[in-house]
């Protein structure tokens, strides 16, 4: 079959019209060595009922291994799979060069921004980012001010949230620089295709995904107390009837180090202890996968029944290590999403490799006029808290809601923010209607200790609806696989 | 490489009470199985009240407001997912268990886990009936002998095995006692001659119920009686359900915990496992039929229920206060 073939009446592509939307697979990329079309035309030989056949036999395996988020509702617990598109998501390397520099730069940013606030204060009294915004914010922790962190480093795990416009630059949407998940799909939808697609991937030269394990390891023990010889790292988790448990598992599971609960651990004369069938065990660093609110109710939520009694006072004798930090959340909010490209400017005397989607900062008087002249194309974000309250996205809008949100912003312009709609690209994906264009973003996974690693690739999001932007596993969102190719410079042809 | 890693507590028990579950819910199948055999007509409601009397269920049943049916007592065990002791709620904390200790696990056994977890939530009404029961029996058996095969085959063998074993063993002698009990409970009537063929069949019943059948019959004497059935379930050395032996693997997987992982906290257990194998072998099996099997049977099960609470108290305990949902609902043995 020749490759670029659509003539065939069973093609599976012949449907298939990505319209004004960048396509991750269709669009030419001279640096891809081929892959795309090869790819396309494996599909093609495989057939849409076979692909259909064998897209289903993967989501079982899926179920069947538990590979499962939680979602609850009243008083039912159900557990859903993240649906999984077989049809790939390929990066070229040039493309992934561009993402993994830009990422470093963002995080080393992000860790420059925390230390400084959380010490010397030099940004917000050099007036780059307005002091109320950081010190003012709910997620700035006083209880950080002052105290060390090995390596400077306060994110050691973040997830920055990339999407792509329709001529294919990459835009940072989101950073998250908290405890951010979704690398456990990452790795599991590569062994996935891999079982379940095999004649797809076959001959791909890509960069592999497992090694995010060790990486992580590494980069714990990298960072426990200083003079711990052979640091006990642990995966703090909620506990089974949290929507991650899976991907806690699997960390844990791929660093080889106990998945602990809040009520394995115990704290006696300011070290950390786990409790094991021979007794106490001392524990020198905790990826912990619950919030800041919830480590300790001593400090923080006194209702929480996650955390550990006396954490926070154990970490701040510098007992134990806590990954990510406390208080990284005044970091990732979107009042300061807004500064990151001046942030970026002021510590590193560098652009953002990777530009933010252009923000109108309506505190500053210049973004509150050009945001109320343009309303009917902007969306308008509170910078508050999120969850998406309060958006009001221009072209989809109402004229009184337009005109509510002007009034709002008249109001107090400093609670907003607005953007220009982003037209995210696409890629072809299976659905009942056969092979579609479906919106996606990419979520790649920095790990930083020393020094910072980015995992090849990311998390793949794609909002399965037609039409939809939102890729959220929470509203049925669905995920791919991420190939990232290797070229000469890797030290493999992209053949 | 070889550094010893430790166990956390709460591991420790949700292995040693997912193999217990699971043991029983082998078990529930087997007693199922014997109990539908026992059926005579028109007294059948008798052995299904027995069914319920084994498994000291009086009160729980009681509360479903039932008759004592066929069916009733069937869909006690088989799909009412409320009564704690039944095969859907078993096999539900087996799994609850299993998910904690993910990452602990072979992804192998959490598999076959989820998959026989779904399969037992989907039983239907009508294979409870006639015939069907028995092939049903016989899957719920399967799926656990897969999950001991999977679980022999992959899971890693540090101290969590001896644990996950611990569990198993203790579960195995306590429904061997009731297997065996479930003769107190069903007369036979008639003269002494048709009572003892009576008895006997449905003492190669409660042997095939524990697949002991042929292995009795290698070791058993010519004119085999009743006594030697008890005697072989009781005390038999080879038998993987006997009593006896399952105290003696007991003892090793005890021992190993003591002398290869170093953990203190085995010095009462052993002692009570010392005196499980004494009060066994101290007496022929005629003083304990004469003395009463069932009382007999009831001590042992006295004896296993205070063993896994010192087991307990020695290495689960120390995870979390007492006073927790999950501990109280995994102590009722």
């Amino acid at each position: 079959m020749p490759i670029h073939s659509t003539e065939t009446p069973s093609d599976p592509f012949a449907a298939y019209h990505p319209g004004p939307y960048f396509c991750e697979l269709t669009r030419t990329r001279a640096e891809d060595g081929g892959a795309a079309a090869r790819v396309r035309s494996r599909i093609q030989a495989i057939g849409l009922d076979a692909l259909r056949a064998r897209a289903a036999a993967a989501e079982n395996d899926l179920i069947n291994l538990g590979i499962t988020f939680t979602i609850y509702s009243d008083s039912t617990a159900i557990d859903r799979i993240l649906p999984f598109d077989c049809i790939p998501r390929i990066l070229t390397a040039p493309e992934w060069r561009q993402i993994e520099a830009g990422v470093k730069q963002r995080v080393a940013a992000l860790n420059l921004f925390l230390h400084d606030i959380y010490h010397g204060r030099k940004i917000t009294k050099d007036g780059v980012v307005p002091a109320d915004l950081v010190y003012g914010n709910a997620n700035y922790r006083p209880e950080m001010e002052g105290f060390p962190v090995r390596f400077g480093t306060y994110v050691h795990i973040c997830g920055t949230d990339i999407v792509r416009d329709e001529n294919g630059a990459f835009l940072v949407l989101e950073d998250n620089a908290r405890t951010p998940s979704g690398v456990s799909y990452v790795v599991e939808n590569r062994h996935l295709m891999s079982r379940a697609f095999p004649d797809i991937l076959a001959g791909m030269k890509l960069h592999p995904v497992d090694d995010y394990g060790r990486r992580l390891l590494t980069a714990m023990c990298d960072i426990a107390p200083e003079g711990v010889d052979d640091p006990q790292v642990v995966l703090l988790s909620p506990g089974i009837y949290n929507s991650a448990y899976f991907e806690h598992v699997f960390l844990a599971r791929e660093m080889g180090v106990p998945l602990v609960e809040g009520a394995d651990l115990v704290v006696e004369r300011d070290r950390v202890f786990m409790r094991t069938t021979s007794g106490h065990k001392a524990v020198h660093t905790i990826y912990r996968r619950i919030g800041d609110d919830f480590l300790d109710p001593t400090v923080f939520r006194p209702d929480s029944m996650l955390g550990v009694p006396g954490l926070i006072g154990a970490w701040r004798k510098g007992n134990v290590t806590l990954a990510n930090a406390v208080g990284t959340g005044v970091a990732d909010d979107k009042a300061i999403y807004a500064y990151m490209p001046r942030i970026i400017k002021y510590y590193l005397g560098e652009d953002a490799i990777l530009p933010n989607v252009q923000t109108n900062i309506c505190r500053e008087g210049e973004g509150l006029d050009y945001t109320l002249a343009n309303l009917e194309k902007l969306v308008v974000k509170p910078v508050g808290e999120s969850g998406g309250y309060g958006i009001t996205i221009g072209p989809r809008a109402t004229k009184a809601e337009i005109e509510a949100a002007r009034a709002s912003l008249i109001a107090d312009p400093s609670n907003w923010i607005s953007q220009p709609v982003i037209n995210l690209s696409v890629a072809p994906t299976l659905t009942e209607a056969g092979i579609q264009p479906r919106h996606l973003d990419l979520r790649p996974f920095a790990v930083t200790g020393r020094d910072t690693w980015v995992l090849p690739g990311g998390l793949s999001r794609v909002a399965m609806k037609e039409g939809s932007l939102v890729v959220n596993s929470s509203q049925g969102g669905g995920s791919k696989d991420t190939w990232v190719l290797m070229d000469e410079q890797d030290g493999g042809a992209a053949q | 490489m070889n550094r010893e890693t430790p166990l956390l507590a709460r591991y420790a028990e949700g292995l040693f009470w997912m193999a217990r579950y699971l043991e029983r819910v082998e078990n529930l199948a087997r007693l199922l199985d014997v109990t539908q055999t026992f059926e005579s007509p028109g007294r059948e409601t008798e052995s299904w009240m027995a069914m319920i009397r084994i498994n000291a269920d009086e009160e729980g049943f009681a509360k479903t407001g039932l008759a004592v049916t066929a069916d009733n007592v069937k869909r006690f065990y088989l799909t009412d997912r409320t009564n704690p002791t039944g095969i859907p709620a078993s096999l539900e904390a087996a799994r609850t268990n299993a998910r904690t200790l993910r990452p602990l696990i072979s992804t192998e056994m959490w598999m076959q886990m989820n998959v026989f977890h779904r399969d037992m939530l989907a039983i239907q009404e009508d294979e409870l009936q006639g015939d069907k029961l028995s092939r049903l029996c016989s899957r719920i058996k399967e799926g656990v002998q897969a999950h001991t095969g999977i679980t022999e085959g992959t899971f890693f063998r540090d101290q969590g095995w001896d644990f996950y074993q611990l569990g198993r063993l203790i579960e195995r002698a306590d429904q061997t006692t009731r297997l065996l009990d479930i003769r107190y409970h069903l007369l036979v009537p008639g003269g002494a001659e048709e009572r003892l063929a009576a008895e006997l069949t449905q003492w190669g019943g409660v042997l095939r119920a524990a697949a002991g059948y042929h292995a009795f019959r290698r070791v058993a004497p010519a004119g085999f009686t009743p006594a030697d059935v008890v005697s072989f379930l009781l005390h038999d050395n080879s038998f993987p359900r006997s009593v006896a032996l399952c105290v003696e693997m007991m003892e090793e997987h005890l021992g190993k915990l003591r002398s290869r992982y170093g953990l203190r906290g085995t010095v009462s257990a052993l002692e009570r496992v010392e005196e499980l194998r004494a009060g066994l072998r101290g007496r022929p099996v005629e003083k304990i039929i004469a003395g009463g099997l069932h009382n007999f049977l009831d001590g042992v099960q006295r004896d296993l229920i205070i063993l896994a609470a010192e087991i307990g108290t020695a290495f689960f305990r120390d995870w979390r206060p007492l006073a927790e949902g999950q501990m109280q609902s995994q102590s009722q043995a």
